[in-house]
């Protein structure tokens, strides 16, 4: 039972992770492809009837003209209707990075579709916010990765070794959890180039978030491989000689395994969200490649703010994720301890 | 004694350890300000020598930091390139500002947390734990900014509550009740996204702290005497959940400062946030290492008064300094 919340819990993660991964598939259009006739149009409208009545099979969306009565706006063009097509071909782009296509799940034939509205620049939406999940989603993944990497390397040295090595270790941890989280984030931020490649900022920003996440996972760790390095059947093999080493990899490791799985479904959206914090910033991912964050830079400017309210929607499209991770954590934390479950 | 001796000993430490990470994150930066002048060509390179001589940018690290100390122990922790005025005062009106926000705001959170939470718990299953579950749930997922940048649309279409810094113009003209009424209505935009945004921590761990109370023989067997629910609550169940609860109280001091500074940022509240980030983007390294230090020791201070607070409410650290 227990067991298929949590299969459950990462099927649903798992399918929304591969509508990332292939991006390049489900998104209409390039991310940095600019349709300068539209700037800020709002999403539109997938419609089977039109407006004379008539019944379609196919669907069609009406494409948008600069309105007549208002600036700055666009209004629907009834007379030119754009069927939308599945499995047409457009933008190249590489599946997994490899794969080169240009199939897209859908696409308008006589005009360009936008779900999701566009940019300022007219950007398709829809396009940047699956294209941005990947560099976001992938950053704080990866940063999770190192966190628990390094937490748990660290946490088995201090509770296993004890002694000094232990005091050192966690006061150095203490250090960590005492500051301010964000704001030794942006400090540590601060000491590294300012202006760098899409790619770099990437990278930076796994680095940054990887290597101040390892004191909680660490303490943590600590915990268990305390308790575990005392259970009889270590204390026997320590008795007949085996090395530290081979105690923590063969012996220790595979007790913390509950604990490492729940961390990493607890820490991913918390890292995953300080990308979109600092790319929201302009400490992050930089323009023109999309991530959360940057996408929803531009609600900083007041006209974004209070006109185009589909400039929110990459943070709506952060919020099944986040209940998934959230799902999946507490799932994994019933399995890992029974005895913790409310009655 | 003994014991709050020991804990400001720790803080101590703990702050000098801070001062040390975040000095040597900005001093072993890459390029200062002063290096970003050598691309005009208008400044010789004479005059950036002399510039580096005049901060003390010449000198080996360990030197600076030895000087940056004592100057942090005179208040001045460093100067400002940009500002050419010492760091110290740059940031403590800033961290003035901070601090009122996040204190407001976390009195604010506990005041709608503890209740709620204990509530839950007293009808944990029932239709008010649920509905409450289910609240925090949502509050949980949605993302920090976005709730932040929701209210600030809110109160710009609206205009119920004024958007944008601390106070109005004519704050200084005003008699102290304004005063005070004006500073209130420039903080509900800030103050309720903070609350908001705290309350699924905090009635969560509440609520789990109550219930393993509430669950304990000693409660069975006070409701087994008669004793009324209300006294039980009061003179039972809080005090012994006083322990976590405190502990509690120090970690969301620092989730909300650290949650203040988006949040200072989108709602241009004059906090820490917005001097910090503009330090980063101008390279103002001294701005930097003073900002975290100084967000360092609102937050080790907060935990040295949960420290204080333990000592007060739990009997047991008190007896085990007596004991041997």
């Amino acid at each position: 039972m227990k067991r298929r919340r949590v299969a459950v819990w990462l099927l649903f993660l798992g399918s929304l992770h591969l509508i990332m991964i292939c991006a390049g598939f489900f998104a209409p259009y390039d991310p940095a492809e600019q349709d300068r006739e539209h700037p800020f149009s709002p999403p539109m409208v997938i419609h089977f009837v039109d407006a004379a009545e008539h019944f379609h099979l196919r669907p069609f969306a009406y494409p948008l003209k600069p309105s007549a009565i208002a600036v700055d706006s666009f209004e629907a063009d009834t007379t030119h209707p754009v069927p939308v097509h599945f499995f047409v071909s457009g933008a190249r782009y590489k599946l997994l990075g490899i794969l080169p296509l240009r199939t897209h799940l859908f696409g308008g034939d006589r005009g360009r579709v936008y779900l999701f509205g566009t940019d300022g620049y007219g950007r398709d939406i829809l396009s940047r916010i699956l294209y941005g999940g990947q560099i976001s989603l992938f950053a704080g993944l990866l940063a999770t990765g190192l966190a628990l990497f390094f937490g748990t390397s660290i946490g088995c040295c201090a509770g296993y070794f004890g002694g000094w090595t232990d005091d050192i270790l966690m006061r150095g941890a203490e250090l960590c959890l005492a500051l301010p989280w964000l704001y030794l984030m942006l400090g540590l931020r601060a000491f590294l180039p300012l202006s760098v490649s899409p790619v770099g900022a990437f990278f930076l920003i796994v680095a940054v978030v990887g290597t101040l996440g390892w004191a909680r996972p660490a303490r943590l760790i600590r915990g268990v491989v305390m308790s575990a390095k005392e259970r009889d059947f270590v204390r026997a093999a320590r008795g007949f000689g085996a090395s530290p080493i081979y105690l923590i990899w063969r012996h220790v490791l595979p007790e913390t395994w509950s604990v490492i799985l729940t961390q990493a479904a607890v820490l991913a959206p918390l890292y995953v969200l300080a990308e979109v914090t600092l790319s929201f910033l302009g400490l992050g991912v930089p323009e023109p490649a999309p991530s959360w964050g940057n996408l929803l830079s531009s609600l900083q400017h007041y006209s974004v703010l209070v006109s185009y309210w589909w400039m929110y929607l990459p943070a709506v499209a952060m919020v099944p994720f986040f209940i998934g991770y959230l799902g999946l954590a507490s799932s994994l934390q019933e399995w890992a301890d029974p005895a913790k479950i409310d009655a | 004694m003994r014991y709050l001796a020991r804990r400001l000993l720790h803080a101590i430490v703990l702050l000098l350890g801070a001062s040390l990470l975040a000095f040597f994150f900005t001093a072993l930066a890459p390029g200062s300000y002063v290096d970003e002048m050598r691309m005009n060509p208008q400044i010789s390179a004479d005059s950036i020598a002399a510039l580096k001589a005049q901060y003390n940018l010449d000198k080996p690290v360990p030197t600076r930091y030895a000087m940056w100390l004592r100057s942090a122990l005179h208040g001045n922790l460093g100067f400002s390139f940009a500002y050419d005025v010492p760091v110290g005062p740059l940031l403590l009106i800033r961290a003035r500002n901070t601090l009122v926000l996040t204190i407001t705001a976390t009195l604010l959170a506990w005041v709608i947390a503890l209740p709620l939470g204990i509530w839950s718990a007293e009808r944990s299953g029932r239709w008010p734990d649920r509905v409450i579950t289910w609240i925090t749930g949502t509050l949980l997922v949605i993302p920090d900014i976005a709730l932040a940048l929701g209210f600030l649309e809110l109160a710009v279409r609206s205009g119920w509550f004024p958007t944008g810094g601390m106070v109005s113009v004519g704050f200084n003209s005003m008699g102290l009740a304004e005063k005070l009424k004006d500073l209130g209505a420039h903080m509900v935009l800030p103050v309720s996204v903070l609350v908001l945004g705290a309350q699924p921590l905090l009635i969560r761990h509440v609520r789990a702290a109550m219930q393993e109370e509430f669950g304990k023989g000693y409660v069975r067997a006070a409701e087994a005497h008669g004793i009324s629910k209300k006294r039980i609550l009061w003179r039972y169940a809080l005090p012994g959940a006083a322990n976590p609860l405190i502990s509690l109280f120090g970690f969301s001091l620092g989730a909300l400062l650290s949650g203040s500074l988006l949040v200072e940022i989108v709602t241009s509240w004059p906090g820490l946030g917005p001097r910090l980030l503009e330090a980063i983007l101008a390279r103002d390294l001294y701005v930097v290492t003073g900002g975290i230090l100084i967000s360092t020791v609102c937050l080790v201070g907060g935990n040295f008064v949960a420290d204080v607070m333990l000592y007060w409410a739990d009997p047991r650290i008190r007896k085990n300094e007596t004991a041997p």
